[in-house]
């Protein structure tokens, strides 16, 4: 498995977007009469398992947004995203793991309230994750994403906020890595899957269907999250939250192994719910509150 | 060190450095090219990520991405190339590495490449150079 960190770029693409034309009506057109063109791909050959092993896996590519899961999760019928909202959670833990495992959830919760239309939850996740991010001593510019996600969300411009929470995610991913912290980078991403999972197999559990049950196949996904975090420094690996949630992440790998196309019965989902809602517990406890 | 010495490390050191700058302003370049391209899926309802990947695209030798996907959403995989790249395709394969029917898209150093997965799960993207010498290009893809 390759990871080429190296040369991903982490640039926010909305102050290119200025400049992108973005009237292309006439390629979608050529797009819909090319399709006829396009090859068989029952002729084409099948790429070998060596070769399938050498493919580039990314943070920044290969792990997809929690506004993906909830975009797949929302196409048999609206879930009531309002549902899935959860109380505010402390700001102000000291270990910086732990800190980074919440910002990502905390950017899975903007998505939700992103989902659920609710602009005051998304301004006051906004100014969490801004805190959060603070607190992990994070390039200043992240000031700037608060203050976008808070103009966003006042003119209820919810495509630009789902954006702009990505961006947000991967400032903040850039200056971790740029401050030597790229133990954290992937508890961010573990973080926020972690959450989005918790609330798509809460929905599921509320309204089961076949077609929602079979988003939460990830064994892959899983798999990929879970060698990252092995392969972080040995101080960060023994931290004890650190250490939990990455025990507990072979099991929930197991448990989103499902073989392609079975769908997971609602008892499956009940056990990926029941195992990621314990490790989420987990992640958001304070220590001095035991 | 000598006078000399120290002129040739500064002269490397230097050229090392344009060479980089170079690299850099071309996975620039190859991004701004890419999401002209897909600006295009944007009108369509598409949402754009944030991430993208910029690499080497090489004669004779696919560049192979994993994303992991979710039944349901429809995707886009859009893909721009710097010159000396002419044309270049793009292609989509399953976690058995079997080519999967997209919708194609090709206007010379750029192509896409759409369709909906049946399954969630692990997906591989490959960039191929078709025409043209070896090049860098950029991938970033979109959903609905």
């Amino acid at each position: 498995m390759e990871d080429h960190g190296r040369t991903s770029h982490w640039h926010c693409r909305l102050k290119w977007l200025t400049y992108a034309p973005m009237s292309h009506f006439s390629r979608i057109a050529a797009v819909t009469v090319l399709s006829a063109l396009g090859l068989n791909a029952a002729e084409a050959p099948r790429l070998s398992s060596d070769q399938l092993a050498k493919a580039i896996r990314n943070d920044a590519i290969s792990i997809p947004t929690p506004g993906e899961l909830f975009a797949a999760l929302g196409k048999p019928g609206k879930p009531n995203w309002s549902d899935q909202f959860r109380g505010p959670i402390p700001t102000t833990y000291k270990n910086r793991p732990q800190i980074a495992l919440n910002l990502g959830g905390l950017i899975a919760d903007g998505f939700i309230a992103v989902e659920a239309q609710d602009g005051q939850q998304v301004k006051n996740i906004g100014t969490d994750i801004i805190k959060m991010a603070k607190a992990l001593g994070v390039s200043e510019n992240i000031l700037s994403r608060g203050n976008s996600i808070n103009d966003f969300a006042e003119n209820n411009n919810w495509d630009a906020l789902q954006e702009e929470l990505e961006a947000t995610q991967n400032e903040v991913k850039s200056s971790m890595q740029s401050h030597q912290d790229q133990d954290l980078v992937i508890l961010v991403s573990l973080g926020g899957w972690i959450r989005g999972t918790e609330v798509v197999s809460s929905a599921i559990l509320k309204n089961y269907n076949e077609q929602s049950a079979r988003v939460l196949r990830q064994p892959a996904l899983v798999n990929f999250i879970h060698t990252k975090v092995k392969d972080i420094s040995a101080d960060t690996l023994n931290d004890p939250l650190v250490k939990k949630v990455s025990d507990q992440l072979g099991t929930i790998e197991q448990l989103v192994a499902f073989p392609p196309g079975k769908t997971p019965t609602i008892d499956d989902i009940r056990k990926v719910h029941q195992a990621v809602n314990h490790v989420m517990a987990e992640i958001q406890e304070k220590p001095d509150k035991k | 060190m000598n006078r000399i010495g120290l002129t040739i490390c500064s002269l490397v050191i230097s050229v090392w450095s344009s060479m980089a700058a170079a690299e850099t302003d071309r996975e620039v370049q190859a991004h701004k090219m890419v999401l002209d391209l897909a600006g295009a899926f944007s009108n369509e309802g598409f949402k754009m990520r944030d991430g993208h990947w910029t690499g080497a695209l090489k004669q004779k030798e696919n560049a192979l991405v994993a994303v992991n996907l979710y039944a349901g959403n429809q995707y886009w995989f859009s893909v721009g190339a710097v010159e000396p790249a002419k044309k270049i395709d793009v292609a989509v394969y399953d976690e058995t590495g079997n080519r999967v029917t997209t919708d194609n898209y090709s206007e010379g150093e750029k192509a896409a490449a759409g369709f909906s997965p049946a399954s969630s799960g692990q997906y591989y993207v490959s960039v191929g150079l078709i025409e043209g010498g070896e090049s860098t290009f950029c991938l970033v893809y979109s959903y609905k």
